[in-house]
């Protein structure tokens, strides 16, 4: 895509136009303030010890050497925790500082403040923690079997089905129609995907500030403002608007910054030392400090006829939650809700269970559950359009899923969902030609390496359909709040919760504004908690629909005040809520009410790999891409998110794995663990589908996780088609397709 | 020990310990946080800065070497009557969404058509190779690239 425009003036451009981003001014001089470059008078360095151990007792910790250090000024452990001594985004599980056992590698279990970071560090080096070293759980099957890591069973009492099994977060299972219904074909494979990071760039970082009456202000990198506070204030005994949530910049989120990092810790140095408190983690502590992608081992059993019409799906999705449940219940719930994929079928039977272990901890991550199903279910459809001798692209359209159909959860498509045609749209994308060997190394798998030719190069074209949900599930009081100040001058200020993490809500929410206000005089107020309710979270594609309702809402409120003030400034909050949704039978996974889902996106994908099947080394040498997105409410926004979605999705399939050792990461820096870069992405074709959404303010739908969601699946499907290799595991190894 | 060096055309000194960097001297002393510390093992370019003109990773060079040499940061691009033209092509291509990789990619993107002013695609993403992006996926860096470029 080049549609580079002229120079376009920033702070205008409405619902639909392709409109610049206001921050992208300071952020390209290197004026927009991050978390990690604030600052404060008299402030003190946090910094935290953690844990060595993947499961351990601690039988003892000795501060006092570490009170000597010069410029320390507070040693903390969990007993100088006011409040609350656990905490967690759903369910407390986790303490705050380490109580009397170790769960994972990287656990915090004393904070120290310090003059100076060095002196910090010296401080955690001084601490003597003495730790009787337990049987890690480490496998996600065998963790059904060991001993608890939760006896008291966090997840119970919540509605979730019932199961005693050691380890189980969440079981579900979701039973539909006949699951023992036959079909003229069967085909059955297991998969298996590692553990993803989000490696946001801006690492995890915040500055808490004592307000001098006993709260606190703190200024974060984060996803949710109004949940961070809710989590905070308990821990500290404080009510929760003694604790105030500002956003910080934030370097990326990808679902990292929904559960919290260093907020509870900074606030608790700062009001024992009574001065402000900078915590900054490095990339080694990022990659412990925040959850992962689930990794997961998927068994899937397609039935279908001769014609290819699916008859039975049976999945069985097995998912790693590592210590503690965060995000688990909803991952393990978004996984099997969207197994199958975008298709009709009338008999299905699907079980996710996500369990404790004493791996890293795994919560949200962009595509949340749906990406680890969609490389299965794909795999799938490509193995029973070879075993049938169907084109994969019409086996597709013939299972597609449209409005009218049933999910396996028994909800009735209601919404836009225009599968048939994104798959239409992006089989027909043209896909390049075959560029001749020998030519410039740079374009050969691999890169420069110059090592080869080209002589072992296989080309590979793949294809794939993604989906899942829009916005929160299950019966969540899901809601946003928006406030507008309406001038007598006729100019507008917004204030608004909804978390700037890159994505450009800041530009959603202005556009939303002058639309409605029909002016251009429209100004943003910093994002807190102290001046407006909880916009909720930064996650599952929800953002910029919530938002858009929510400042739509304020704003006609505003105008109509004014009216009746004759024409005086006003102040106006509305809270905006979708449609609401329902919670899935603990028993069967069928829908109690209309839906459990509010709305759904699908994305198809066409992918052109090379791959050196002599040295194991691949190259994307194209990806075309059709998604649905509802209405475009910035179209250079929203490419710019399918882009980033996909090289996410590329990353996952050929290079990014958290690698672990009884619970240990091996490769917690970028030396190791690879994300891509410049050389890795191809050029990206993109086709916008606008079928509004009924229910969506201004029809949009969120875009930022399909294009995850499906690409992983369609470049595993193109090294298949390059290599014949079956492919079952990303990512994918150089050994796994060396032929 | 104190350094003097000369910081995007002024010259100032630092007092620094032996074992900072000059992205921490720049960061923490000189009060430049343009240049950013996403990984600070030389890995992802968000450091970048020209030292005595030419692309360094600031992570990976020591503070104290950096004495009587001239340094280039982010801060230092902007002209007088406005952003430097690498800085506005990114703005108007879309190109920056969260912005931590933005200042060590628009020094890069600076240093690459200060050397090559109409590169060729492949290197583009050859000079580029070295700067980690998360958000974007980089077509939209490469369209800025490509814009800075036609329009000088």
């Amino acid at each position: 895509m080049s549609a580079v425009g002229t120079r376009t003036r920033l702070t205008v451009g409405r619902i639909g136009e392709r409109v610049l981003r206001e921050d992208a001014v300071p952020k390209v001089t290197g004026e927009f303030e991050y978390a990690s470059d604030l600052s404060a008078p008299g402030m003190l360095w946090g910094d935290t010890l953690r844990s060595p151990h993947a499961h351990a007792r601690i039988v003892a910790i000795d501060v006092s050497a570490a009170l000597r250090v010069p410029g320390v000024h507070a040693v903390l452990t969990h007993a100088d925790v006011p409040g609350a001594k656990l905490y967690g985004l759903e369910f407390a599980d986790q303490p705050v500082l380490a109580i009397d056992r170790v769960r994972y590698v990287g656990e915090p279990v004393v904070v120290v403040a310090a003059e100076h970071p060095e002196q910090a560090r010296e401080a955690l080096a001084a601490i003597a923690v003495e730790y009787e070293p337990l049987e890690p759980v480490v496998d996600m099957e065998r963790a059904l079997e060991q001993e608890p890591l939760h006896p008291d069973r966090p997840t119970m009492g919540h509605g979730y089905r019932e199961d005693t099994r050691p380890n189980v977060v969440r079981h579900m299972v979701i039973r539909h129609g006949d699951p023992a219904a036959e079909g003229d074909v069967v085909v059955t494979a297991e998969y298996e995907l590692g553990i993803q990071d989000q490696a946001f760039l801006g690492p995890e970082s915040g500055l808490a500030v004592p307000d001098g009456e006993g709260g606190v202000d703190v200024y974060v990198a984060t996803q949710w403002l109004h949940v961070d506070r809710d989590q905070v204030a308990p821990c500290l005994a404080l009510r929760p608007e003694q604790v105030r949530i500002h956003l910080a910049g934030v370097g990326g989120a990808f679902g990292g910054r929904e559960d919290l990092s260093m907020q509870i810790h900074g606030s608790l140095l700062a009001l024992h030392t009574a001065r402000p408190v900078k915590m900054v983690y490095d990339r080694a502590e990022s990659f412990t400090g925040h959850v992962h992608r689930h990794p997961a081992r998927i068994r899937c059993e397609h039935r279908a006829t001769r014609e290819g019409r699916l008859t039975c799906v049976r999945m069985h999705i097995l998912l790693d939650g590592g210590a503690y449940a965060s995000s688990s219940t909803a991952v393990a719930s978004n996984a099997a809700s969207f197994a199958v994929g975008p298709y009709r079928v009338d008999n299905a039977l699907v079980e996710a269970t996500a369990v404790y272990t004493n791996n890293p901890p795994c919560g949200a991550m962009r595509g949340f559950g749906a990406v680890q199903t969609c490389f299965a279910a794909e795999a799938q459809m490509d193995l029973l359009a070879t075993e049938l001798g169907i084109d994969p692209v019409e086996l597709r359209l013939l299972n597609a899923l449209e409005p009218g159909d049933r999910l396996p959860t028994g909800q009735l498509v209601t919404g836009s969902l225009p599968t048939k045609e994104v798959i239409r749209r992006a089989a027909a994308l043209p896909i390049p030609g075959a560029e001749a060997v020998p030519r410039d190394p740079l374009r050969l798998p691999g890169g420069a390496g110059n090592t080869t030719r080209g002589e072992g190069v296989r080309r590979g074209v793949g294809f794939a359909v993604g989906f899942k949900n829009i916005c929160y599930s299950e019966g969540f009081d899901d809601f946003c709040a928006a406030r507008v100040v309406l001038r007598e001058d006729g100019s507008a200020v917004v204030h608004s919760a909804a978390a700037e993490v890159g994505q450009g809500v800041v530009g959603v929410l202005l556009q939303v504004a002058r639309t409605e206000l029909g002016t251009d005089d429209v100004a943003l107020a910093p994002h807190t908690t102290a001046a407006v309710g909880s916009a909720g979270s930064a996650s599952a594609s929800r953002m910029t629909w919530m938002a858009a309702g929510a400042v739509r809402d304020a704003c006609r409120a505003a105008l109509e005040e004014r009216e009746r003030q004759g024409g005086r400034a006003v102040d106006v909050e509305r809270v905006y809520r979708h449609p609401r949704t329902t919670p899935l039978d603990p028993e069967t996974g069928q829908v109690t009410g209309d839906r459990a889902h509010v709305a759904l996106a699908v994305a198809a994908m066409r992918v052109v790999v090379e791959v050196d099947v002599e040295l194991g080394l691949t190259r994307v040498v194209w990806i075309g891409t059709a998604q649905d997105v509802g209405a475009a409410v910035n179209p250079l926004a929203v490419e710019g998110q399918i882009e980033g979605g996909i090289a996410q999705g590329l990353g996952l399939a050929l290079m990014e794995e958290i690698v672990t050792r009884d619970g240990q990461i091996l490769n917690a820096s970028f030396t190791d663990y690879l994300i891509p870069t410049a050389l890795d992405m191809p050029p990206v074709e993109i086709e916008l589908v606008e079928v509004p959404e009924p229910d969506a303010p201004y029809g949009l739908k969120g875009v930022g996780e399909p294009p995850t969601v499906v690409s992983t699946a369609a470049i595993v499907s193109a090294l298949r088609d390059a290599t014949g290799r079956p492919l079952r595991r990303v990512p994918v190894r150089p050994d796994d397709i060396c032929l | 020990m104190r350094i003097s060096l000369t910081v995007n055309g002024e010259p100032r000194e630092a007092d620094l310990w032996g074992g900072e960097s000059l992205l921490t001297v720049l960061r923490e002393t000189l009060e430049l946080p343009g240049s950013k510390n996403a990984c600070e093992q030389g890995e992802c370019g968000s450091c970048s800065v020209l030292l005595d003109g030419e692309l360094v990773c600031s992570c990976l060079v020591l503070g104290a070497q950096a004495e009587g040499h001239e340094v280039v940061t982010v801060e230092g691009l902007a002209l007088d009557d406005g952003l430097h033209p690498v800085q506005q092509a990114f703005v108007d291509a879309g190109a920056v969404q969260c912005g931590f990789c933005t200042p060590g990619l628009v020094v890069a993107v600076a240093d690459l058509l200060e050397r090559s002013p109409h590169p060729a695609d492949d290197e583009i993403r050859e000079a580029l190779s070295g700067n980690l992006c998360r958000c974007t996926g980089y077509a939209k860096i490469f369209d800025a690239v490509r814009l800075a470029a036609e329009r000088t």
